[in-house]
């Protein structure tokens, strides 16, 4: 039973409710609030009716607007995809290097080219073109195995390396120390020298440097320079693929002058449309080592 | 649990009776004053409506790519213009300071004269005194209106009702598309508008404005005052004894009683109870109470108030704008004076100043060139087959103002750097980069450094700007990432 007291304090009565011998000060509030929340209560039984609200069985209550989040992505997605038309059939019809020389056409490429590398080439080449030592070359730095102007990545994305494609770059190293074509002394002797050709002071005269220009040069270069139509990488310099923070240099080469590892990439001309390889290898190109 | 005894003479200015859990509302006619007060009140609301309905049609030149418009909050091209100044999206801080400076002038006013804010100025105010204009212009002052709620339905009082309503309509359509003109060239809007070309968003946005402005200024009037604004609910804590208030003189009325013909007024107060003040009170509350929650400041009691004291032959100012002190002091027959410096005073003026000061310093000093340089971090850094080592980073530079700027670009930190940028120039020591007017130049810039000269882990690098023709400098201090020593 609710009793209505007047508050001696503030003169105000009390609502007549009671819990554990609290009281409570009636402060009336105004009506019109309580018709906003019956008329919230409302607009909510109206959304039931209208938007998609409860969940059945199968599937939810569709609401009679027939609105549906999912078809306004569609719509949106449909709509991007339309605005891209325009700048995607100028990339398309546009040469390589006339890409690069425009500047809206390039920032368009860089940033299609960089959603594309992330989505099929990051997995292995890292963010960035970063690379992962001992396995996958760093496509940031200017030493390209397969060569490295815009034409050159074109080409080793479409068909790849060693790949499947019948039109894939390949080329293979011989096993030098595995089909006994080098004795172990002779692989060491040559494993110094190309070390010494790393650091840019080759050791003219050395029993290595005979050993290398017999069997390496003719791919490697006299010089170890490389041959990118060979994929034959260049030796006279510190940029290694398959060496490992573990393992030290000469060891590496010995490794490889021994049973040599060869990289494979598949190739994308089947996976992707000239027009995506096209904005990849103007990004590739413009990671920081495009010839 | 039963229901409460309901107590329908239950009002809000005071509370205490057996009462309902829900108070009724009382429709409020306030009736019609004539005086100072109520003078200042009409030209505030002239005014300000002026001014809110003229703004957006105001124009300012800043050259043929930029819109002519003095006061435009341009949210598709992300920039707000206000007559020589063009703030960009980044920039908002500027309206964070001109809210707070907003906040803490209405705090000094309250503190020098209460809530002439909300009695004057509040948009709230201006359009429910409009509406109940249109009110005694269509139907007539307090008791006609009242008289008119009171009668039945006929066909006279749908008329009237509806006459009202489609003016009050009429005034909030005004309010509504005045301030989606604010969003966009006003001229072509305007026609845009009435001519139903205009997005739906800006229809949505005039049903919801001028639909607020109905339903504020014509129905919830002084409801929003007492239950949805929070100001009435701190202004004791604004206020002080020296703070100039609408104060009944309640040493001067007491004990009141209604006036006869031929008696006088020696042997009681001036107060001759004919509840004027409370009939021309748009919150309907009675003065002589007190300070309260329910009064604005509006001061319309004492122009009603003091037009009776004329008649009554008695002095002016029964209730009068003042300070509790200054009450007392009357009280006692001492004199009285308004204290305006006062530590409440002195501490918002000193606010207000440093605030306004700091902001009218970076306004004068404001950079027309924004740099941001993000360093690469995959791959931090690439050795080269020559060795050297480099580092690629991405410089936004916005360019804020209307005019093409060709900027110099140079680093300076690491000794034989050189730069490179992706779709320009390669191996530089500086690199020209050009920026197209009022926009932001993205740039992939590497810099390359001989591996002997790369230092250790991380060397500052810091970028530096010039621009060419007029030599404005900017500097971002970034890093140089190499391989450990």
């Amino acid at each position: 039973m609710a009793t209505i007291e007047k508050d001696s304090v503030t003169g105000q009565s009390t609502t007549g409710h009671e819990w554990d011998g609290i009281k409570e000060l009636n402060t009336p509030l105004p009506k019109w609030w309580v018709y906003v929340f019956w008329a919230t209560v409302v607009w909510a039984i109206g959304y039931w009716i209208a938007m998609p609200a409860w969940p059945t069985v199968n599937g939810y209550t569709k609401g009679v607007l027939g609105y549906s989040s999912r078809a306004d992505l569609d719509n949106e997605l449909a709509l991007q995809k339309a605005g891209r038309a325009a700048w995607l059939s100028k990339i398309e019809a546009a040469e390589l290097d006339a890409i690069e020389k425009d500047k809206d056409l390039l920032r368009y490429a860089m940033a299609g080219g960089k959603i594309a590398f992330g989505e099929n080439c990051g997995a292995c080449h890292g963010t960035g073109g970063v690379g992962v030592a001992g396995a996958y070359p760093t496509l940031a730095d200017d030493e390209w195995i397969w060569g490295g102007t815009l034409a050159d990545i074109e080409q080793t994305i479409k068909f790849g390396i060693r790949s499947t494609h019948a039109e894939t770059r390949v080329s293979e190293m011989p096993k030098f120390g595995a089909d006994g074509l080098l004795k172990p002394e002779q692989i060491a002797a040559v494993s110094d020298y190309v070390v010494s050709m790393a650091s840019r002071a080759p050791a003219k005269g050395s029993p290595g440097e005979a050993v290398y220009v017999e069997n390496c040069a003719v791919c490697h270069g006299e010089d170890g320079s490389g041959q990118a139509a060979l994929g034959a990488p260049a030796l006279n310099n510190q940029i290694w693929l398959f060496k490992t923070a573990k393992a030290s240099a000469k060891d590496m080469v010995a490794a490889q002058v021994n049973a040599p590892k060869h990289g494979s990439m598949p190739a994308w001309a089947d996976r992707l449309d000239p027009t995506t390889i096209k904005m990849l290898a103007v990004y590739v190109h413009n990671l920081g080592g495009g010839k | 649990m039963a229901t409460p005894k309901i107590d329908p003479s239950l009002k809000l200015s005071s509370p205490g009776g057996d009462g309902p859990l829900y108070a009724e509302t009382v429709i409020i006619h306030p009736r019609t004053v004539k005086g100072t007060f109520r003078n200042w009140k009409w030209a505030a609301m002239i005014v300000l409506l002026g001014i809110y309905h003229i703004g957006p049609f105001l124009r300012w030149d800043r050259g043929p790519d930029a819109p002519d418009q003095a006061i435009l909050a341009d949210l598709t091209g992300q920039r707000g213009y206000f007559f020589f100044l063009e703030i960009w999206p980044q920039e908002v801080y500027y309206l964070t300071g001109l809210l707070f400076i907003a906040a803490v002038a209405l705090f000094f006013m309250s503190a020098v004269a209460g809530r002439i804010w909300c009695g004057f100025f509040c948009f709230q105010t201006v359009y429910t005194d409009l509406f109940v204009l249109v009110e005694r212009w269509v139907v007539g002052d307090r008791a006609k209106r009242m008289a008119l709620d009171r009668a039945p339905w006929t066909a006279a009082k749908v008329g009237r009702k509806a006459a009202v309503n489609a003016i009050w309509l009429l005034i909030s359509l005004s309010c509504g598309v005045g301030f989606t003109l604010y969003f966009g060239d006003a001229p072509t809007m305007l026609v845009d508008i009435f001519s139903f070309r205009e997005d739906i968003a800006v229809y949505g946005t005039i049903a919801i404005v001028g639909g607020c402005c109905f339903l504020l200024a014509g129905y919830a009037r002084e409801q929003v005052c007492l239950y949805m604004c929070p100001y009435s609910r701190f202004q004791s804590a604004m206020f002080d004894e020296h703070s100039l208030i609408v104060t009944y003189e309640e040493w001067r009325g007491e004990p009141r009683k209604p006036a006869r013909k031929g008696e006088g007024f020696e042997d009681r107060g001036h107060c001759i109870d004919c509840k004027m003040c409370v009939t021309s009170c748009p919150t309907g509350i009675d003065i002589r109470e007190g300070i309260q929650m329910g009064c604005i400041g509006c001061a319309l009691c004492i122009d009603a108030c003091d037009s009776m004291m004329d008649r009554m032959g008695l002095p002016r100012g029964l209730i009068t704008w003042d300070s509790t002190t200054n009450q007392e002091a009357r009280a006692r027959g001492e004199p009285t004076r308004i204290r305006l410096v006062r530590l409440r005073t002195i501490i918002y003026t000193v606010i207000l100043l440093a605030v306004g000061g700091l902001m009218v310093a970076s306004l004068a000093t404001r950079h027309t060139t924004e740099v941001n340089v993000l360093h690469e971090r995959s791959p931090m850094f690439v050795q080269l087959s020559d060795g050297s080592i480099r580092n690629g980073y991405v410089l936004k530079i916005s360019n804020m103002i209307r005019e093409d700027r060709v900027y110099d670009l140079s680093v300076a930190g690491l000794e034989g750097a050189r730069l490179s940028v992706v779709g320009g120039v390669s191996n530089v020591a500086s690199a020209e980069l050009a920026i197209p007017p009022d926009s932001i130049g993205t740039f992939n810039v590497f810099v390359t450094v001989p591996r002997d000269k790369a230092g250790g882990k991380r060397s500052p690098l810091s970028f530096n700007l010039r621009e060419t023709s007029k030599g404005e400098v900017a500097r971002v201090e970034s890093l140089f990432a190499a391989p450990d020593k």
